[in-house]
């Protein structure tokens, strides 16, 4: 009997020859979870660690103060252009569930226009990113390993200005307060730490910030950029499947399409929680 | 599935929702560090939990509607929902950790201070020194 049922099931095409799906899913959809699980996992480590770091030092550079600089030489504008880049990618993510959509549809011309937007969409995130990282390397000098963001620890008055030249006499000597922010600028290869003397009447310089700052930032950061990468490069090859007309033959529905959107939208998942630990907390 | 219509309302739907989160939590970060009203700070405690309770909106919006889990059956959202709890206790347990790192470095400087000058430090020295890495 129970031979006779297992060949009834065989010839049925039931649970043993697969053709019953596990949570109603396909295996591909259903192993692009569990892929982004594991990377979710791999990301939250990361922040954590960054969070780790941060705890573990008296101070650490503020972000509204680190990240205001926008193109076109205008500072002073904190968060505008991280802003902008969160934009770019929700609305990347957008365009890919239209081409999802349209897949459900069978709609080869509204997928291959929607695919079109969301690389584009992609593609100006990593122009942004790129931006902001040659601001901060080149411009601000920011490395791995130096961190020139720092915030005074006590009040007091500057004995010298920005340039690192004793003030004019007459001229206004700049203060600070405790807890606020300053960039540590380089001309010709110098850091000019500015000298200056505390309330109590202590000489002191400028010291640089937590030296684990950039390394962690250009990581994280650089991590989720090459996801951001990663999926242009996949949308690119699914999107010349798409035209060559290989999903159409295949009859599922473009699920292809919807298996690289679900790896969209967890890029852009990723980026709401890089977005609150590195720019608004 | 959703209807043609349907999915377009969705989507429209999600657009301004994830928009006006992000500016709102943009806003709170800008309130917060006293920059959009002058002479005022919204206090860091309303600041932060804004912040993170719009981020994990976002993030259930995401899932949810994007991503379509909530047309998953349950057993495949609970297993890739359920062990991201793992990391409730992962933040918790590190950040504690990174706040002792901090306590026992500013305790040795201190007890250093101590034996030194032998006489009693002030917090704001010891955080001068922290700084000199």
């Amino acid at each position: 009997m129970a031979t006779h049922s297992l060949e009834h099931d065989l010839n049925q095409g039931d649970a043993w020859s697969g053709a019953k799906e596990p949570f109603k899913a396909s295996y591909g959809k259903l192993m692009m979870w569990y892929f982004l699980l594991s990377d979710a996992f791999s990301f939250a480590g990361l922040l954590i660690a960054y969070g780790t770091l941060r705890f573990s030092v008296p101070s650490w550079p503020v972000p509204d103060f680190v990240f205001s600089t926008l193109p076109g030489g205008i500072h002073h504008a904190p968060l505008i252009f991280v802003t902008i880049m969160t934009f770019v990618l929700i609305l990347s993510s957008v365009t890919m569930v239209r081409a999802v959509q349209e897949g459900h549809y069978n709609n080869k011309k509204g997928v291959i226009f929607w695919m079109l937007m969301t690389i584009i969409g992609g593609l100006g995130f990593l122009g942004c990113q790129a931006w902001e990282w040659t601001n901060l390397i080149a411009t601000e000098h920011m490395t791995i390993s130096t961190n020139p963001f720092g915030s005074h620890i006590e009040d007091g008055t500057y004995n010298v200005d920005e340039h690192g030249h004793p003030y004019a006499a007459g001229a206004v000597k700049e203060s600070f307060t405790k807890g606020s922010s300053y960039i540590i600028h380089k001309v010709d290869d110098n850091w000019i730490q500015r000298s200056y003397t505390t309330a109590s009447g202590e000489t002191k310089v400028q010291q640089f910030g937590p030296k684990a700052f950039g390394g962690i930032f250009f990581f994280v950061t650089g991590f989720h950029g090459f996801h951001v990468f990663s999926g242009v490069a996949f949308l690119t090859i699914i999107l010349l499947n798409v035209m060559s007309g290989l999903y159409e033959k295949r009859g599922n529905h473009y699920e292809m399409v919807e298996k690289i959107g679900l790896y969209w939208h967890f890029v852009d998942l990723v980026w709401v929680f890089v977005f609150l630990a590195f720019y608004l907390l | 599935m959703l209807s043609k219509e349907e999915g377009k309302k969705v989507l429209i739907k999600g657009l301004i929702i994830l928009a006006i989160v992000t500016l709102l939590e943009v806003g709170l970060a800008l309130l917060g560090k006293g920059y959009l009203i002058h002479g005022f700070t919204l206090p860091k405690s309303v600041m932060y939990l804004g912040m993170i309770i719009g981020s994990l909106y976002k993030a259930y919006f995401i899932v949810f509607e994007f991503m379509h889990m909530k047309y998953e059956v349950k057993g495949l959202s609970m297993s890739v929902l359920l062990p991201t709890l793992l990391l409730v206790w992962a933040i918790i347990a590190f950040l504690a950790e990174g706040n002792y790192w901090n306590d026992s470095r500013l305790n040795i400087v201190k007890k250093n201070n101590i034996g030194l000058e032998n006489q009693s430090s002030k917090a704001e020295d010891v955080k001068s020194l922290e700084n000199h890495h």
